[in-house]
Parts: C-alpha cells; sequence; structure tokens
C-alpha cells in the first residue's frame, strides 16, 4: 500500500494504470456533474487530454525498455488480470495517447448543450471508451482482453447512439453491436483454440503452445474473422459507414483513428506474437481480402455524398491497406525473409500512426464544420474557406496527407510499401512473384483513388460558391477546438517530414515481431529515408519541401522584382457567360458520376431520372453496395427462419413449458450417468 | 548524421544548378518547337520558335485579374504547381546522374510530385465556383487517377530491370547494359507515350489548342487565371512536358547523359539533350497529327490500356527474369 502511494517507485506499467484509473475516475466525476455542462466540458475533458498526453509520454519511453507486467486482482478469485506493457502494446498505448489528447481537447469545445445524452454520461461513456481502448493493448490473457473488447464495444455503442432520438442512429448503433458481438465470439474461439486445451487463458501460456498447422490456422481464421468485423474488412464492413456518420465527430474520429487500429493490434497481437508458425496463404489471404477492401473503401468514398460518411469509406480503405501490408509482411515471414517482413511491418506500423492523426483531423473538421451549418451533406455546403478559412487550411493539410502525397504523412507508408513489393522478386514461389506486381498495381490505383476522393472532399466542402444560403453565417472553429486540431496537425506534420525519426520508433517493435528492424540502417543516412541503400531507394521529404519551397519563393520575388505584383479583381470570367450561380457548380454526385461509370459493376444503383415532360423534375441516384443483397439478407432471412422454428416450442402454456424442463432434466440425467 | 549521406561536390552542384537552368529555359523552346511542326505537319504557317517566350513575356506584364471571391490558395497554386515542376526537372537525370537533389525524391517520389501539383491546380479551379472550372478539375483527377498508376508501373519495369527506384541508378544501368534487349520494357514504353499524351493535355485526350468549352480539360483548369499567374502555369505545364520527355528520354534512351565526377561530359551531354528533345517534338507533332481527339467517355478506356499494357510489361519481365 505504501508503494502505490510513492509515485517516485512506479514501474511505467504502474503510470498507465494510473492514467486509465484517473481517466475512469473523470468519467464518474461526469456523473456526479450530469447536468453542469461548463465544468464537464472545460474540466473534465482537458483533464482527460492531459492524461492522454502523459499516456503518450509514458507509452513512448517504454518502447525501448524491456517489458513489463503486472497481475490486478480484479474480476473472480483465481482468475487475475494479467498486464503487459511491451514494445507492440507501448507502440498502440502511444498512437492511442497522441491521438485521445487532440480529440479530448477538441471534445472541451465540441459537445453542446442539449444534444441527447446529457454532458456527464457522455463523459463517462468517452474516458470508459479510452480506458477499456487503452487495457485491450495492455491485456496479457485472454480474460482481461476479452472483457476490455468488450466494454470497449458497449461503450463505444453508447456513443454512437448519443443522439438516440433520431431513428436512423439507433438502427446504426443496433448493426454496430450486431457485428461487434459476431467479431467478440469469434476472437474467444480464436483464444480457445490458442490455449490448446490446457486450461490456462494467459498470452504467455498461449506462446508456449505448439499448435499443429490445422490448429494454428484455425486460430488465425477466427482472428482475422474477428478482428476483420471490428476493423471493418470487406463482407464485413457494413456498419462502418453507418456507425460512423451517426456517432457525435470527437467519437467518430476515436472509433475510426483509434478504436480500428486496436483490431489491427490484434491481428498482430496473434499473428506475430502468440503464433509461432506462419504460413504463406495466410499472408496471401490477407492480400487478397486487403486489397479488396482498400479497392471497395476507396471507390465507394468517391460516390459518397454524405461528408462523414465519405470519410468512413476512406477509412475502410486505409483498413484494407493495413491489412494488405501485414498479409505481406506475413507471406515474407512465413519464408523466412526477417528483412522484408520488417520493411513491409514498418509500412504497417507507419500508416496506423499516420491514419490514426489525419483521419481523426478529418474527422474533426467534418465537426466544426457540422456545428458552423449543421449540413452534412455535401450538395449544400461549398465556399466555406471563406468563412472558416482556419479549419480549411488545416483540412487540407490533412487532406494532402490522406490523399497519399509527399510531402506528408499518408505517402511515407505507401512509400515503403511499394518499396517492399518492389524488393520482391526473389519469392522462392513463382506464382506469388507473378501476383505482386498486379497487387502493386492496385495498390498505386487506390492510392490514386484516394487523391480523387479527397480532391472531392475539400473542394466540395471549402471551396467554390456556397451552395446554401446560411453558410454565408458559418463560423470558424472556437478556442478548444483549434488547440486540439492543431496538436494532431503537428503530429500529422511531423510524421509526414520526420519518417527516419519515427521508425527508430517502430524498430523495437518490428523486432519484437519479426527480430529485424530497419532503425540501424534507416538511422545512417541522417535526414534521408533509406531502407536498404542509397542506390536502391531514398525519399528526403525534408529536402522535398524545401525545394518546393524555395523555387515557390524565388518564383515569388523573381516575378515581383522584374515585372510587377499589380492585382485586380473582376467577376469570374467563366468563358464570359454572365449568369453563373452557386447551382452551376459540380455537385458531389456529379464529381463521383466517372466513378459510378467506371466502377458501375461495384454498385447497386437506383436512379431516377427526369424526362423533357415532368413539370417537377428530379432527378436523383442512390448507390448501395452488392453485399447486403449477397450476405447479410440471405443471413437476417436464416434468422429468422430458425426463429420461426423456435417459435414453435413457444406455446404459451405453462404445462408445456413444465414438460420441455422435465425432458431437459431426463437428458440432461442420462448424458451425465454415461 | 551528416544530412546528405555523400559528400556534396562542386560538380555535382554544377550539373544540379545547371540542369535546373536547362529545364528552365529550354521548357518553353521544347514547346514551342512542338507547336511549329505541328502546324507545319498541318499545312499551316507556322509561330515562330520563340512564340512561348513572348507569350510568357506579355502575360508577366499584364495585370492579374482575379475573381472577387477567389481564396488565398487560388493566388497560391501557380507558385505551388510551377515549384513542383521545378523539383521535378531537377531530379530527373536529363544532363549528368550527379545529382546532389535527386535523393530526396525517387521514382515514387516523382510520381507524387505530379499527383501534389495536379492536386493543387484541381483545387485551384474549384475555388473559383464556375461551372467550367469543377468540371475541368473533374476531368483532370479522372485522367490523373488513371495515369498515375500506370505511370508507377513503368516506372517500376525499370526499376525492376535495375533493382532500384532511385531515379539516377535506373539510368546509370540502363545506359551501360550491354545492348539487352527488355522485352517488359517495350510493353512500358507504349503505355509511357499513352500516359504522357493524356498527362500532357495532348491530342487524343485533350487538346492544348482548343478552347472549344466542352472538350477541354487543362483549359477548363486554367480558365480563372491572367497575367503573371497565367503565365507561370503556362511555364509550369512547359516543364511538365520537358519533365516526361526527360523520364522517357532517361527511360528508354539514356545514353550521352554525364555521370559523376566527369565535367566535360556534362559538355557533350546539352547537344545530346537537345537532339533527343528536337527528335522527341517532333514525333509528339507527327503523333498528335495523326491522331484524332478522342470523347472523354472513352478516354477511361484509354488510360485502362495504358495501366494494363504497363502492368504486362511488369509480368512479362518478371516471366522471363524467373524462368
Amino acid at each position: 500500500m505504501t508503494q502505490l502511494l510513492n509515485p517516485a517507485g512506479w514501474m511505467r506499467v504502474d503510470w498507465v494504470l494510473a492514467v486509465v484509473v484517473a481517466w475512469l475516475l473523470i468519467g464518474i466525476a461526469g456523473i456526479f456533474a450530469l447536468r453542469r455542462f461548463t465544468f464537464v466540458s472545460r474540466v473534465l475533458f482537458p483533464a482527460g487530454g492531459v492524461l492522454a498526453v502523459v499516456l503518450f509520454g509514458v507509452s513512448l519511453s517504454s518502447i525501448f525498455a524491456a517489458s513489463q507486467t503486472a497481475v490486478l486482482p480484479i474480476g473472480l478469485p483465481t482468475l487475475p488480470f494479467h498486464l503487459r506493457l511491451d514494445a507492440l502494446a507501448s507502440f498502440f498505448l502511444a498512437v492511442i495517447g497522441a491521438v485521445a489528447a487532440g480529440i479530448s481537447i477538441f471534445a472541451a469545445g465540441y459537445f453542446r448543450k442539449a444534444e441527447g445524452t446529457p454532458p456527464g454520461l457522455l463523459c463517462l461513456e468517452y474516458h470508459v471508451f479510452l480506458a477499456s481502448m487503452a487495457l485491450v493493448v495492455l491485456a496479457d490473457d485472454a480474460y482481461a482482453f476479452m472483457v476490455m473488447w468488450e466494454t470497449m464495444a458497449l461503450s463505444s455503442y453508447f456513443l454512437v447512439t448519443a443522439n438516440h432520438r433520431v431513428g436512423e442512429v439507433r438502427r446504426a448503433g443496433y448493426l454496430y453491436l450486431t457485428m461487434a458481438r459476431i467479431g467478440a465470439i469469434a476472437i474467444l474461439l480464436c483464444f480457445g483454440v490458442l490455449q490448446a486445451n490446457t486450461g490456462d487463458y494467459t498470452f504467455a501460456n498461449m506462446r508456449a503452445q505448439n499448435l499443429t498447422p490445422f490448429w494454428a490456422s484455425t486460430a488465425f481464421l477466427l482472428a482475422l474473422f474477428g478482428f476483420g468485423a471490428k476493423a471493418g474488412l470487406l463482407p464485413l464492413h457494413v456498419w462502418l459507414p453507418e456507425a460512423h456518420p451517426a456517432a457525435p465527430s470527437p467519437v467518430s474520429a476515436m472509433m475510426s483513428a483509434v478504436m480500428l487500429k486496436t483490431a489491427i493490434y490484434g491481428m498482430l497481437r496473434v499473428s506475430f506474437d502468440l503464433l509461432h508458425v506462419q504460413f504463406w496463404w495466410w499472408g496471401a489471404l490477407l492480400l487478397a481480402l486487403g486489397l479488396a477492401t482498400a479497392l471497395f473503401g476507396v471507390v465507394f468514398a468517391a460516390v459518397q455524398v454524405d461528408m462523414k460518411r465519405l470519410l468512413a469509406y476512406s477509412s475502410i480503405e486505409n483498413i484494407g491497406l493495413l491489412f494488405a501490408a501485414i498479409g505481406l509482411a506475413l507471406v515474407f515471414s512465413s519464408y523466412g525473409m526477417k528483412a522484408l517482413a520488417a520493411l513491409a511491418l514498418t509500412a504497417a506500423l507507419y500508416h496506423v500512426a499516420a491514419h490514426a492523426f489525419f483521419k481523426s483531423l478529418l474527422f474533426l473538421s467534418t465537426g466544426c464544420v457540422l456545428h458552423a451549418t449543421a449540413e452534412r451533406s455535401l450538395g449544400k455546403l461549398g465556399g466555406l474557406i471563406r468563412y472558416m478559412p482556419w479549419v480549411a487550411w488545416v483540412t487540407l493539410i490533412a487532406v494532402l496527407a490522406s490523399a497519399g502525397l509527399p510531402p506528408f504523412a499518408g505517402f511515407v507508408s505507401e512509400w515503403l510499401l511499394l518499396q517492399s513489393f518492389l524488393f520482391t522478386p526473389g519469392l522462392p514461389d513463382p506464382l506469388l512473384n507473378m501476383l505482386i506486381p498486379v497487387v502493386a498495381a492496385l495498390i498505386a490505383l487506390v492510392a490514386a483513388l484516394a487523391g480523387y476522393t479527397m480532391v472531392k472532399f475539400f473542394g466540395v466542402i471549402f471551396l467554390g460558391q456556397p451552395r446554401e444560403e446560411k453558410l454565408s453565417q458559418a463560423h470558424d472553429a472556437g478556442f478548444w477546438e483549434r488547440i486540439g486540431m492543431l496538436w494532431l496537425l503537428l503530429g500529422c506534420l511531423a510524421l509526414g517530414l520526420l519518417p527516419v525519426q519515427f521508425i527508430q520508433i517502430i524498430d523495437p517493435v518490428t523486432q519484437q515481431l519479426v527480430a529485424a528492424g530497419l532503425g540501424r540502417t534507416v538511422a545512417a543516412s541522417g535526414w534521408l529515408l533509406v531502407p536498404v541503400t542509397v542506390e536502391r531507394a531514398s525519399y528526403g521529404p525534408v529536402i522535398f519541401l524545401l525545394g518546393v519551397a524555395a523555387s515557390f519563393a524565388l518564383a515569388f520575388l523573381v516575378v515581383r522584382g522584374f515585372y510587377h505584383g499589380r492585382l485586380r479583381r473582376a467577376p469570374a470570367w467563366d468563358c464570359g457567360f454572365p449568369w453563373q450561380t452557386a447551382r452551376m457548380q459540380d455537385t458531389a454526385e456529379g464529381f463521383g458520376q466517372p466513378i459510378r461509370q467506371i466502377f458501375e459493376p461495384f454498385f447497386v444503383m437506383h436512379r431516377e431520372l427526369p424526362t423533357p415532360f415532368d413539370a417537377r423534375p428530379r432527378y436523383s441516384v442512390v448507390v448501395e453496395d452488392h453485399f447486403w443483397a449477397w450476405v447479410y439478407l440471405p443471413v437476417v432471412a436464416l434468422a429468422n427462419r430458425i426463429g420461426r422454428l423456435v417459435g414453435l416450442l413457444q406455446q404459451g402454456r405453462i404445462s408445456v413449458y413444465l414438460l420441455y424442463s422435465f425432458v431437459t432434466l431426463i437428458a440432461m440425467l442420462v448424458v451425465v450417468k454415461r | 548524421m551528416n544530412g546528405w549521406n555523400f559528400p556534396v561536390n562542386f560538380d555535382g552542384m554544377l550539373s544540379q544548378v545547371l540542369e535546373i537552368v536547362v529545364a528552365l529555359a529550354l521548357a518553353p523552346l521544347l514547346t514551342g518547337w512542338v507547336n511549329q511542326w505541328r502546324a507545319w505537319l498541318q499545312n499551316k504557317s507556322a509561330p515562330g520558335l520563340l512564340q512561348p517566350y513572348r507569350v510568357l513575356h506579355k502575360l508577366f506584364n499584364k495585370d492579374s485579374v482575379v475573381a472577387d471571391h477567389a481564396s488565398p490558395l487560388f493566388r497560391a497554386v501557380p507558385y505551388i504547381v510551377f515549384g513542383c515542376m521545378t523539383l521535378a526537372s531537377s531530379i530527373i537525370p536529363t544532363l549528368s546522374t550527379d545529382l546532389p537533389l535527386a535523393p530526396a525524391a525517387d521514382a515514387i517520389a516523382l510520381v507524387g510530385l505530379f499527383a501534389l501539383a495536379r492536386v493543387f491546380i484541381s483545387l485551384a479551379a474549384m475555388d473559383i465556383g464556375t461551372s467550367f472550372g469543377s468540371m475541368g478539375s473533374r476531368r483532370e483527377m479522372l485522367i490523373g487517377f488513371l495515369a498515375e498508376p500506370a505511370l508507377l508501373m513503368v516506372l517500376f519495369s525499370a526499376s525492376l530491370i535495375s533493382r532500384s527506384t532511385s531515379l539516377t541508378t535506373i539510368v546509370d544501368t540502363l545506359a551501360h547494359r550491354e545492348l539487352a534487349i527488355y522485352p517488359g520494357l517495350a510493353f512500358a514504353g507504349v503505355a509511357f507515350v499513352m500516359v504522357s499524351l493524356a498527362e500532357n493535355a495532348r491530342v487524343p485526350i485533350d487538346n492544348p489548342a482548343t478552347h472549344l468549352e466542352l472538350t477541354m480539360i487543362h483549359e477548363a483548369l486554367i480558365l480563372e487565371y491572367s497575367g503573371r499567374h497565367l503565365a507561370l502555369l503556362e511555364w509550369a505545364a512547359s516543364l511538365k512536358l520537358f519533365a516526361y520527355s526527360c523520364v522517357g528520354l532517361a527511360l528508354f534512351f539514356p545514353w550521352g547523359v554525364a555521370e559523376a565526377h566527369a565535367p566535360l561530359a556534362l559538355l557533350l551531354a546539352l547537344p545530346a539533350l537537345v537532339a533527343k528533345l528536337a527528335a522527341g517534338g517532333m514525333a509528339l507533332a507527327w503523333l498528335e497529327t495523326l491522331s484524332a481527339k478522342m470523347r472523354i467517355f472513352r478516354v477511361p478506356e484509354f488510360l485502362a490500356g495504358a495501366f494494363l499494357l504497363a502492368v504486362i510489361g511488369l509480368l512479362v519481365h518478371i516471366l522471363l527474369a524467373v524462368r
């Protein structure tokens, strides 16, 4: 007890636990201040943000340290929580801490009075959500992991349904909860297979087991299903575009930027840490599923007309890329090519961090737009760069990072991923060798389409003329919102410009998972990112940025010096057409039209076209995905049929029910007796 | 931790500066040369070779007229695009492979650089909020998302041969191979020509001379620009054509490029480059004269063809290499 009260003697894992406990206390304080809006938003949320910074600092330092363990005697008497802070956990904790800090501070200025759930309750749910995510990553046994996994799902369900008076939001929440349940069952089964009938559910015991190829593959497939459902992998993605837009923006940011990453964490933990053997087809399967997901996600993102749905689909795309990178790492690892596995894994982990930053920033900026205009539909926005310039410029950086353009964050991971593809020839399997260029081509296509999507996102919201009258009343972000976004922006810029330094941080993680890392090679060449040798490939974002900036400045000065800087304002030219209105710009539908046409087989489209004789011409396009009809509706139909069969048992007479219990008892006795 | 991981020598700096200056100076000339040949081939009387310089001078002297509600982004974009294209032409080894700036960006980053310029110019076109601007930016992004991966695949074919994505290493390797024939590169070459036509707003895809509203793409993007902003964008477009031609020359005709520590070879490299560009420009004018402009709906097929050809090139290379 005395040791507990002396912070000087705490280990790092204790500090992490202290942050978690403090988050829970803040949540409880929220209950006592249920409707005291100012207290909750100005004191509790910023305090949570400061704690997140502490978490970020502690876990960053523990990436380089030896792993620490702790045992928490909660839960059942013989079943304590085992916790372990190793490099992999520390990395994900650092991402959670860094992003949560920005989002919490943003949330301090975001939540408004009278929005469904009372602020104190939101505060509780939000901080329980944060604490459970941290503990999921920290868990070192299946029991703690599952409890925290479920807490995470439940608390985020309540956050998603914060606006529960809207029917659509309730439906989205229900769908989300269903998918989370199904995924959790698969994860539980996976752990069941991994402990190999020893009855000991600690991860340490699972590592010690030597599974046969069949059971190892079973465990892997179960993990893929479970974590895939959480991450939004292809056939299991449907909840994501429903749940993310329904939630308040800080929550969407948290779910998209951080919660999806816990699924990536789980996938890495199971496939690289808990399982010893890896088979090339696991990697190939992940690669195929990941690429399909990425292409699907980006194509759907390009045709969306709701800004938050667009971002949700873009998250699906990024998850797909992450799974593809992990798949590639698995392929390399299964052939014992450690260095290449480390390269692909570094790409994946880098993208985890980059996506966490730019996607949270994008979601937060949609939050600002939503507050300023009360409009989520792209078709009713436009021209906001003039009324909310601050948000617009911050969003522009996030958009460029998300589009994978140099010298911003998204490009580094994409570059590393493409590099690992280029070094591939030399795999023992010729078939895989042949597939690699196709895969690289698909990744390039996805990246280019992401650019298309992001131009649409930024252009339709912030550029052009306002499509509605009321938009000219839009206000820029408030003080707290700006602080939170600035923090995330700094992280986003640093990730883009300092890849060498960040890869040093990732190095211990890849060392832990595949016993190889890029750290040393990369550190040798200073500011230039060199994965192997400078003759093979190199990329220097700082020099790159300086090059563009220098020629920008020189051109500016030379033009002013030799000629002049005269400027005249006039109405837009538009080929001399004077009756230009805001309605003549491309709408979100218009911008998505080429994609709808080229990728037509991807969509189920319901189109309503006006004829020349319509008194009131109406045009509408509704785009849905095939998976509803292919996967979900049959499952729903099956469940209904089974339900009806089970319903036959339900007679509503007490004597019949007594008969059932009697028969059951007899059957049980027979079984037990035998 | 020495910022650069190899010494920056005087020769390197010299060839780097020379390369940037040559690119900036020669790019409008290349455009003028192509225009001249195109006019001759089409039995028109041609404008003078120096016409692009006169146009640039005239535009720089004029006032810039900017739409009332244009945002600062609109005014910054010409400089950003110009900066991107300058950087692009300074990292492509045209005269020498001893370029201190080249390690900052390899083939993938070069494609990213072109994409960055494209995204910015498309955003600027949407900024004014006119129907032509947003139409132009939609079409530009449509071309971009198909052309960009195709270009990347072309560069990958060369990367696989030289086992490197660094442009200087690629040119070094390709220039010094014994005359081996790479069938993969032949596919890549065809794909590259198709991509360059699309990316530089050339005839089967776009017409640099048109101002017919419904067919223009590149012209629609820069419709609202005038004065010095337009001049910078025109110059950047010339630079882009120059950069693409140089990438093509570097990949498919890499001979005559000076190596590290050979200042004398630099003197020879310049005439070699001019001769190669002159031939390339004539070929481009000839291609443009022979083909008719395509409907916009056919463009995706054309570019998807280029993309597939490039991927087939990669596959062929790997098939032959693995055996």
